[in-house]
């Protein structure tokens, strides 16, 4: 191809989008509908895995400080275990405090007046980062000095990990069968869009017009239905979103559901959106013109 | 120069379209390639504009060797040939003058190269004035002759018309034949496929008769041969 044909092509590409108007709207149709779909359900297996994090993040590590060690030496262990690794917040609970909590927790029962605080001990509450590593965590915890006694709910912990492992294997699968399938009807569509022209392709290749030059125009023509679908879908999406999330919130109101703002997700989806919009409309042409091209 | 050497063509199916053809064709030369339904001449036009490759034997076309040819130099072989088809091929979305202009944009030809060659070939085939058209709003023989511009504009050494007139009353492929004759004067060759004897006898040109995908004849008194053997 030649710099003198680059403008002509461009304009070309651009002309059969309008050319070919019902086929340019059928792929752009199939590209929003597909990426809504597939779109839709990344957003909500993610929203999932972030809800089993926090609930995760609940299962804390309770250490307890030896009973001899007076408040200020409780807060040197504190500080030791807010270096260990996986360690993501350490919070330091008095024997004072201890005591205050667990009387409010008992309805401020009148039977828990008489309770001496010397009879608890210092605690440090420990939330991990990654509570599959808690086993490990909890072993350095133990070598720390001062640490008389671990409080870890391993059980619960590994149900935790095993349902995030789970929601990430089948919201990977889904998603790539989703994504496959999606990419295999939007390619069919651009194919059949394509198949329109492969007269035309024939009359090009008997008037010498090499490969390059026949498929660039095509390429123009993906390129901005891709753009085009991508960005039709990640505006819906968005809307779609916010819809829904607003609605839940109205009828939520324990708080279960803890849905992360579209806003936060808006670098992600436009790179995925654009980046798989661009894909199919571009590789779609290319792949659907290649067997025209064998005159 | 188009040269056959012993050239074979058998398809998949068993069938052999082809078998041993020996031609040449000299540059300049206007030549009718004749023959019935099935007789072999359309597996040479596609031979000759690289559409088929030959099963054996060797074919040379304006400087190219057909059985060396890399697949990419395809494009630039057919930039030395102008086709012309019985069923015009043209591009109706694309204007007349659109149709005739993309043959040069295709070999990379400057806006203003084009500005100029265009409406000479318009107007040597008669089609002046019907620029702004599209092929489907012209009749059968302004379509011919679209497609003859479209095939000369790039100043192929070479026109290969396969059944030009078989869409075309008497009195238009008569019109299309002396177009041809005229383009043939000014030094280019040009290879006719045709089935019509009237036409054919009308021009005192050289005739390849083909049957069976065998030449039964070649010569100035090829079609009156052919129908003899």
């Amino acid at each position: 191809m030649k710099m003198n044909n680059f403008g002509y092509l461009m304009k070309e590409g651009v002309r059969s989008i309008f050319s070919h108007g019902l086929m340019s709207f059928a792929s752009v149709c199939v590209t929003v509908a597909c990426l809504i779909i597939v779109g839709s359900f990344s957003i909500l297996m993610y929203n999932l895995n972030i809800m089993v994090e926090d609930l995760n993040q609940t299962n804390e590590v309770i250490c307890y400080v030896d009973s001899v060690y007076t408040d200020a030496e409780a807060k040197s262990v504190h500080s030791r275990i807010n270096m260990i690794d996986n360690v993501f917040q350490a919070n330091y609970v008095s024997r004072e405090e201890a005591l205050k909590n667990f009387v409010a927790d008992h309805d401020n029962d009148a039977a828990f007046q008489g309770v001496d605080p010397q009879d608890l001990r210092h605690r440090i509450v420990v939330v991990l980062e990654d509570n599959s590593r808690m086993e490990e965590t909890v072993a350095l915890l133990e070598e720390v000095e001062g640490v008389a006694m671990i409080d870890a709910e391993f059980e619960l912990a590994e149900g935790f990990t095993t349902i995030s492992n789970v929601l990430g294997v089948v919201s990977t699968g889904i998603i790539a069968i989703l994504l496959i399938v999606s990419l295999l009807i939007i390619s069919n569509t651009v194919k059949l869009a394509m198949y329109d022209r492969k007269n035309e392709i024939a009359i090009m290749k008997m008037v010498g017009a090499t490969n390059g030059f026949i498929r660039f125009p095509f390429m123009v023509q993906g390129f901005f239905l891709g753009i085009i679908g991508a960005g039709l879908a990640f505006g819906a999406e968005w809307l779609l979103y916010d819809a829904l999330v607003t609605n839940i919130h109205e009828v939520d109101a324990l708080g279960l559901f803890n849905f992360v703002p579209f806003v936060d997700l808006l670098v992600p989806m436009v790179v995925t959106f654009s980046a798989a919009g661009l894909f199919v409309g571009i590789f779609g042409s290319i792949s659907a013109i290649r067997k025209f091209m064998d005159v | 120069m188009i040269q056959f050497t012993d050239v074979t063509k058998s398809y998949t199916e068993g069938n052999t379209a082809l078998n041993g053809v020996s031609l040449q064709i000299e540059d300049g030369e206007f030549v009718f390639l004749v023959g019935p339904s099935g007789s072999g001449k359309s597996t040479i036009m596609k031979i000759i504009t690289g559409e088929l490759k030959p099963t054996s034997g060797q074919v040379h076309v304006n400087g190219y060797n057909l059985e060396r040819m890399r697949k990419r130099d395809i494009p630039f072989m057919r930039r030395t040939l102008g086709v012309v088809f019985q069923d015009f091929r043209l591009i109706n979305k694309m204007t007349v003058y659109d149709n005739v202009a993309y043959a040069m944009r295709v070999i990379g030809a400057r806006e203003a190269e084009i500005k100029e060659r265009v409406p000479y070939v318009m107007d040597l085939v008669g089609l002046t004035g019907k620029e702004r058209r599209h092929p489907n709003e012209m009749s059968g023989g302004e379509q011919q002759r679209l497609a003859i511009a479209r095939a000369l504009v790039n100043n192929p050494s070479t026109i290969i018309a396969d059944e030009p007139t078989g869409n075309l009353d008497p009195a238009r492929s008569f019109e299309l034949m002396t177009l041809l004759q005229e383009i043939n004067n000014l030094g280019t060759t040009v290879l006719v496929v045709t089935h019509e004897k009237e036409l054919v006898e009308r021009f005192d040109k050289r005739v390849i008769a083909i049957d069976e995908g065998v030449v039964i004849s070649d010569g100035m008194d090829g079609y009156y041969r052919y129908e003899n053997e």
